[in-house]
């Protein structure tokens, strides 16, 4: 099979799908009804792009290949086309983006089984990995930002799914505005772009190194990552991801966690040979992402909804992320990425599993019982007598984020914290403190993974009457995705190995696939870098990077078997108004309503809306009275119909005429 | 077909199709009739648009013989024509004609012959002001467009209609008259210098008179608050609120989709070619206040609890676009202008027939009285929400195309304060999401809180016989803009052409991109010189 066909089946299938779940029962009501078809197409069309990306990386090609299909737009010197570009970059996301998704799918036949609005979601669903695709497969930032800005649509359209609820709508609509924030400055990113470049063409834009200023890149770089902080959840736009937990769980593990919030990354990686122009904003990316990474985790701690948990993780390990970009390592990010796709997925659809399991709960329950939320991990606990698949995921997948050797999820931030450290002994001063940072967040990380693990699944049930009502496991629909998604979250970190391991004449694949031969000629660029860390060192830091994760497990393994619940308790006495910050959120909700949504609205309504009835049309009406009182001389010719005042104006206009033809 | 003969049918078909109608009994006769008429004006504008070179673009095509209307005493013509810069809106014209028809099917029950009757003749007289290329001409058809509307509103309309309709007709008359003033002035001093002392409102003879700088500005100022106020641009706006309020369904998609339309081509038309040194003198001021409307009008859209009222200020917020495109100078921000005409009269227009098939349903356009109906009205939902989205410019629908050539463009201007201005425009992007989606959440989602929405029927064949074609037009003029844009690009680049012409004598720093490109100014001959001079020296 050619390329060109390839892609365009990457691209197109999931459309099919948009138009099959989504366009045709919106109008047949009777193609609503079979849950098996449509279950079974939305996740077709995923999984024929995944089949067709790996037939693209197991048969190779020569990068970059660019699928022009058409010009999109044209007005004078600018166009941009509808074009894809393959490259090892794009491919990578390509399979994680449908590979991933099509487990997701796979796990959504069964967990969204009954609900009212099966085909719709299928084809959200379906319309979301459309989006993201186009997103990564773009050659163009246009078409990037048709990706970028679709699945913004598509987040609000499936946290906002069960939109009876009117705080769920409110979570979506929050998602949108937020994001498009960040859009705004994407958008006068490309302004710039255009005015410098005259183009938006990834091969002009990254060839255009001399012909612009460095204070323009700054500033464009500058611009895209506010724009990346929008989509990646990070400070200050990263308030709508927690809310965005209202959606699905299905749509949490895919727009949440695995693909959506991943694209600022990829954005970054793309335009990695311009930020690396751009010295100052790439300190601002490492710091902005540190913090992040250390905001979140804290809140991540005192979260007691086990969605909120991972919604936070989800920040916190974006800012990982963020902090690789920052330093110049931008393939470590995309490693990243891939294996915290691996995890994150499983940890969200094993949350979706408990969720499921709890729900039955709820529905065993009677109303004496009480109101019980299947969120709720304080109602939880034990629950690995009843859900031992999901439980040894869930745990393969903790482990894997906390970063315990030999997993995916160690081999990746360990990279990302070893670049960190090689560029402050490159004499990066900031990269110290990003690193230093990164060392206690991944502290921070192994322990709060492990109380959401040991407060689910360990200790005694704490649901009412729990010895009667018991959860059960859920179907092989949902549970064959997780077992998938633990083993890559165990071994998906081999294709990164550390730099130590060249010692052994191994090779870090990634390393190589993104970033070319010795880091020339990829599609990532790497920074130049003068100092080389010793090997020595680098063992020591690998040492030390095992035994922090380690130690944070294994405390909470042990802080949280001998207290359970009320560990919680403890650590809220121990850390007082800390732990108050923690479980609020450090309230930036609240602050942001206080000093920009409220005052903006109010504004509107209280000053704004009248402003414009009284004062706008009132000057208007007043300019009419009086005119009328100056005409009430002459009342009897105003006789208020329009017609008079219509033969009035022709015949004024008449003798006009007439004036000046005869003078 | 004689292309010209073509043309005078699909200006004047309606107008004539209006004598068979008015001698129809039925009710349902005369609205079969008049879909008839529509209908067939806008095939035949069709076969226009097949017959039209987008090569010749800038050209006027189909011209047919033009006579004198007066005597031949003066040079008074009924010049028509149709260059790339009118094809669009013509034919966009004669496309809402049936839509209109058909959405005003049931909701139109007093009066039906005069309503319809009244359609036509607006019709006619929309169509002749995009194709006149005889500036009294052109004043006479924007006159006769005011007279059906006035009624439209006046007669079906809600309860101050009456209020609404004389305001309406008070604020674009004083404009007009204004700009009647000015084109009587113009084509006296036209005549004296170019054609033999004859009086003459000949496009292209004023053109080719070329406005003394010193005239330039007041005449301007005259052209351009007549077009103004249509548009309209803050702070002119505040007939249009009520005006859409009050007026019947059809006559809110007629009078956003192209009413408004007549202001923004007027300036793009003839205050840009007739008074170039003015505009650009003005274009600051212009860009400034289309800068307000856009945050003025979305912020003041989010304060409504009227869900019309809500789309009318949205309209101010989204031509702001269009005069900020139109006042940048640059081919990109024009072209964005022109197609964003075409867009904001697909998408607003259908913005008011969804809320007007909503209005048909519970008689009430107060938000807080729906809210949840998206479980009983899905298919309604799906248009509403592909609608908004449109409006709110989401890339592959058609908002996006206009709205960020204009932005692209005027970043690139070389007017001063523009890349300024554009930030804020931008800002606009953000906002259009708020007031729209916050509209959206209130009305179709949360839980249905009135007894009356539950048994609320969705779209019918009716309904989405209209829906369906403006959705396709929306995802169409999205992802395929470029057929749409090329037929508009030759005429607009003509335009420009013409602007640096006749400001050429006096060297503007203000030009177009575009036209610049070559031309850096000031010029960098003094660093050239001075680097040769230097390496020779060595």
């Amino acid at each position: 099979m050619s390329i060109n066909l390839s892609v365009l089946l990457i691209v197109l299938m999931p459309l099919l799908g948009v138009a099959l779940n989504g366009l045709i029962p919106l109008f047949w009501k009777s193609a609503r009804r079979s849950e098996g078809r449509i279950g079974a197409i939305g996740t077709a069309v995923v999984a024929i792009p995944f089949v067709a990306a790996v037939g693209l990386f197991l048969g190779g090609f020569e990068e970059p290949h660019v699928v022009r299909l058409y010009t999109w737009m044209a007005a004078g010197e600018f166009s941009a086309s509808v074009a894809y570009r393959v490259d090892h970059l794009s491919l990578i996301m390509a399979l994680v983006v449908t590979g991933v998704g099509s487990l997701i799918h796979l796990y959504s036949i069964g967990y969204m089984r009954g609900d009212r609005s099966y085909w719709k979601f299928f084809a959200y669903m379906n319309l979301f990995i459309f989006m993201m695709l186009n997103l990564v497969l773009a050659d163009n930032l246009l078409l990037m930002f048709l990706g970028w800005e679709g699945v913004g649509l598509c987040s609000y359209l499936l946290i906002g799914f069960w939109y009876e609820e009117e705080r769920n709508s409110a979570a979506a609509t929050k998602a949108f505005i937020v994001n498009r924030v960040g859009d705004f400055a994407f958008l006068l990113a490309m302004f710039l772009l255009v005015r410098e470049l005259g183009s938006l063409d990834f091969g002009t834009i990254l060839a255009a190194d001399a012909s612009i200023s460095q204070g323009t890149i700054a500033a464009v770089v500058f611009l895209l990552f506010i724009g990346a902080t929008g989509k990646s959840a990070q400070i200050p736009l990263f308030v709508w991801l927690p809310d965005a937990m209202a959606g699905p769980t299905p749509v949490s593990a895919l727009i949440h966690a695995a693909t959506m919030v991943t694209s600022g990354l990829y954005l970054l990686a793309r335009m990695s040979v311009l930020v690396l122009q751009a010295p100052m904003v790439m300190a601002i990316i490492a710091i902005v992402g540190a913090a992040t990474a250390l905001v979140a985790a804290t809140i991540a701690i005192a979260q007691t909804d086990i969605k909120r948990v991972l919604a936070y993780s989800t920040i916190s390990q974006l800012g990982f992320m963020f902090m690789a970009a920052g330093v110049g390592a931008f393939f470590v990010s995309i490693f990243h990425l891939m294996t915290h796709a691996f995890f994150k997925a499983c940890l969200f659809l094993g949350a979706g599993s408990v969720i499921h399991g709890m729900h039955q709960v709820e529905h065993d329950l009677k109303e004496s019982d009480g109101h019980l939320d299947p969120q709720d991990m304080r109602t939880m606990g034990g629950l690995k007598a009843f859900m031992p698949r999901t439980r040894w995921t869930y745990l393969a997948a903790t482990l894997a984020i906390a970063g315990i050797p030999l997993t995916a999820g160690f081999f990746s931030k360990d990279e990302i914290l070893f670049k960190a450290f090689e560029m402050g002994y490159d004499g990066a001063t900031y990269a110290w403190l990003v690193w230093i940072v990164g060392l206690f967040t991944a502290l921070l990380t192994a322990f709060y993974m492990m109380r959401s693990y040991m407060l689910t699944f360990e200790g005694t049930p704490r649901w009412p009457r729990a010895g009667e009502v018991t959860p059960h496991e859920s179907p092989h629909t949902m549970t064959i995705p997780l077992v998938v998604l633990a083993v890559c979250s165990i071994v998906g970190g081999f294709i990164g190995l550390p730099k130590a391991a060249e010692a052994l004449g191994l090779k870090n694949w990634i390393h190589e696939y993104l970033a070319g031969h010795n880091g020339h000629g990829g599609a990532v660029a790497d920074p130049t870098l003068h100092a080389h860390v010793p090997l020595a060192t680098e063992l020591i830091l690998i040492l030390v990077g095992s035994a922090i994760a380690i130690s944070g497990v294994w405390y909470a393994w042990r802080y949280f078997r001998r207290f359970e619940l009320a560990g919680d308790e403890l650590l809220r006495a121990r850390f007082g108004r800390l732990y108050h910050w923690w479980s609020g959120a450090y309230f930036v909700d609240k602050a942001y309503q206080r000093t920009i949504v409220g005052p903006l609205m109010g504004m509107a309504e209280k000053a704004l809306a009248p402003f414009d009835q009284h004062v706008v049309d009132g000057l208007a009406n007043d300019l009419a009275g009086v005119m009328r009182r100056l005409g009430a001389a002459v009342r009897r010719v105003h006789s208020g119909l329009i017609q008079h005042y219509v033969l009035g104006i022709v015949l004024g206009a008449a003798i006009i005429v007439a004036l000046l033809i005869t003078g | 077909m004689d292309g010209a003969l073509l043309l005078n049918l699909v200006i004047f078909l309606p107008l004539l199709g209006a004598i068979p109608v008015l001698l129809l009994r039925d009710g349902k006769g005369v609205r079969v009739g008049t879909l008839v008429v529509t209908a067939v004006t806008f095939g035949l504008s069709l076969v226009l648009w097949l017959m039209f070179s987008v090569e010749r673009g800038a050209e006027v095509q189909f011209s047919p013989h033009a006579f004198p209307l007066i005597s031949t005493a003066f040079d008074i013509r009924y010049a028509v024509g149709v260059d790339g810069m009118s094809l669009l809106l013509l034919v966009l014209t004669t496309f809402l004609g049936p839509v209109v028809v058909i959405s005003s099917w049931t909701n139109v029950k007093s009066h039906v012959k005069a309503y319809h009757v009244l359609l036509l003749v607006l019709q006619t007289g929309m169509a002749g002001v995009f194709c006149a290329f005889d500036v009294l001409l052109f004043y006479v058809f924007f006159e006769l467009t005011l007279i059906p509307m006035y009624f439209l509103i006046g007669i079906w309309g809600g309860e101050r209609r009456i209020y609404a309709a004389i305001k309406f007709v008070l604020y674009t008359m004083v404009g007009s008259l204004l700009m009647l003033v000015a084109i009587l002035y113009l084509g006296h001093l036209a005549g004296n210098a170019v054609n033999g002392g004859v009086f003459t409102s000949d496009y292209f003879k004023l053109i080719e008179y070329g406005v003394p700088p010193s005239l330039q500005s007041w005449l301007f100022v005259l052209f351009a608050l007549a077009f103004a106020i249509k548009v309209p641009i803050f702070p002119f706006h505040t007939w249009l609120p009520d005006a859409h309020v009050e007026a019947p369904t059809g006559g809110s998609v007629i009078l956003a989709g192209i009413l408004l339309k007549m202001g923004t081509y007027g300036l793009v038309r003839f205050c840009l070619p007739f008074f170039p040194h003015a505009a650009q003198d003005y274009a600051v001021l212009f860009a400034i206040l289309a800068v307000v409307g856009i945050i003025y009008g979305a912020l003041v859209s989010r304060a409504q609890t009227d869900a019309k009222k809500l789309v009318a200020f949205s309209s101010v917020s989204h031509l702001g676009f269009v005069v900020l495109g139109i006042f940048a100078f640059t081919l990109e921000s024009l072209q964005g202008a022109m197609i964003q005409m075409i867009n904001h009269g697909l998408s607003t227009g259908a913005l008011f027939l969804i809320v007007g098939m909503l209005y048909e349903r519970r008689h009430t356009r107060k938000m807080s009285d729906y809210g949840g109906i998206a479980r009983t009205v899905p298919r309604l939902t799906f248009f509403m929400v592909l609608t908004v989205l449109a409006s709110a410019g989401l890339p592959g629908l058609n908002g996006f195309v206009g709205e960020f050539l204009i932005l692209v463009g005027a970043f690139a201007s070389d007017i001063p304060g523009m890349p300024i201005l554009v930030i804020f425009a931008t800002t606009g992007v953000i906002l259009a999401a708020v007031y729209l989606l916050w509209m959206l959440s209130r009305m179709f989602f949360g839980p249905i809180t009135t007894e009356a929405n539950r048994s609320m029927k969705d779209l019918n064949r009716r309904e989405l016989a209209v829906l369906v074609p403006m959705a396709a037009l929306m995802i169409l003029l999205g992802v395929l803009p470029r057929p749409f844009l090329a037929i508009s690009e030759p005429a607009v680049d003509r335009l420009l052409e013409t602007i640096q012409a006749k400001t050429e004598s006096a060297p503007m720093t203000d030009c177009g991109v575009p036209v610049c490109v070559d031309e850096a100014w000031p010029p960098e001959i003094g660093w050239e010189v001075g680097f040769v001079l230097t390496s020779d020296s060595e």
